[in-house]
Order: C-alpha cells, then structure tokens, then sequence
C-alpha cells in the first residue's frame, strides 16, 4: 500500500479527475473532501460492505415468506 | 423469450419485464441484466438474473409496511435512469429471508430504483441513519397500523 503524509488543506490527486484534500483534522478524526467524476462512487466503507453481505443474505433467501394482510 | 429461473422452473419473460442495472447490485456487479416477476405470493416480486439461473432476489414495496419512507433521487440520478416524473420511478427493497425461521427483514438502506419507462435500475445506498438493512417487515407493518 502507498502511504502518503499530507497537510491539512493539501490534496491527493487520483488518476483523471478524483482529489482528495484534507478538509480538517481533529483528535482521531479526519475530514475528507472528495471531488470525483459522476461515475465514481464513493461510499463509506462499513456501509458498502453492510450492504454488500445483505445483499447475499437477500440471494440465500428462503421462500417462506410472511403473509401481509394488506 | 425463455429463461431458467431460480424458483420458478422455466418461465418466459417478456422484454418489458427486463430490467439492467448497468452496475449491478452491489457485491454482484458481474450481473446486469434481471427479470422482475410476480412472486407466487403477493406482494413479494423476484428479481430473476437473465444471466445465472441460481441468482434471484425477493422484492416488496417498502412503503407497504413503511409509509414514512422516502428517499431523494438526485437529478443526476434520474437523468442517468431516464426517469422524467415520480410517477415513472419504481422503488423496490430487497427482502431477507432467513432459512433459521428468524423474522423477514428488508433492506431499506440499499432500495432500487427502477425508471418505469427505461426499465433502467440502480442500487442506491441511503446515507439517512433511518434507514438500516434490516426492516423488520411483520413487525413495521404491525407498528405502522396503531
């Protein structure tokens, strides 16, 4: 992995088009800004991946499913 | 045209009932192209890959048994979707339902969007704290009704 120091307000550049700058630093915590292109996303990670293992429960889904009295 | 479905043997799937997601859902990017049936059961609707018999996914409205749900469609979003007016949008959840027997839970944090008029769909991942991956669904629906 490459590792980087950077200031507060520097950046990272990215391939073509995303930058990261170092927006605030406080105790353990660091604020991103992210610019990047409409087709990147971006996600925080333990939300992608919460999403990611629901969606492979959802695909080993029994089909007994509840009756909604709708 | 025919395809081999998951659950429901071999079925034919009209053009307009296909829908491509042209990122996949999430953890199953490879997959773009699915059919979106009726369930046996309603309201429930399978989501049927056309590209691998074994990938299918179970549906429901989420406004069923949460009517307070809601979500903002970024105008980006509905000019990627080609979605012009609300009234093309459909929003679907996936559902959970475990084998163990433990309550059905739908997935509100990651619902689909789908343009009724371009059959074009996306996953979206919501960033409001409301909405987790595991809706109780019997039991929202109970609690939405007092």
């Amino acid at each position: 992995m490459l590792i980087l120091s950077r200031k507060i307000n520097e950046k990272l550049v990215i391939g073509d088009g995303v930058v990261i700058s170092i927006v605030e630093i406080r105790g353990d915590q660091v604020k991103l800004g992210i610019d990047a292109p409409k087709n990147v996303k971006v996600f925080r990670q333990e939300v992608y991946e919460a999403i990611q293992e629901e969606n492979k429960r959802a695909a080993e889904s029994s089909l007994q499913l509840p009756l909604l009295d709708l | 045209m025919k395809i081999a479905s998951k659950s429901l043997g071999e079925i034919n799937v009209d053009e307009r009932q296909i829908i491509t997601f042209q990122e996949g859902l999430i953890g199953f990017t490879p997959f773009t192209r699915f059919a979106l049936l009726d369930a046996p059961q309603k309201p429930y609707f399978y989501l049927q890959s056309m590209e691998s018999q074994e990938l299918a996914f179970i549906l429901v409205d989420p406004f069923l048994f949460r009517p307070d749900y809601s979500l903002d469609l970024s105008e980006e979003l509905c000019s990627a979707l080609g979605i012009a007016a609300p009234e093309e949008t459909l929003i679907l959840t996936l559902v959970t339902a475990p084998t163990d027997g433990s309550p059905v839970t739908a997935n509100l944090m990651g619902p689909l969007v789908i343009s009724k008029a371009t059959r074009k769909g996306v996953q979206l991942i919501l960033a409001d704290p409301r909405w987790k991956t595991k809706h109780d669904v019997m039991a929202e629906l109970a609690a939405s009704r007092k």
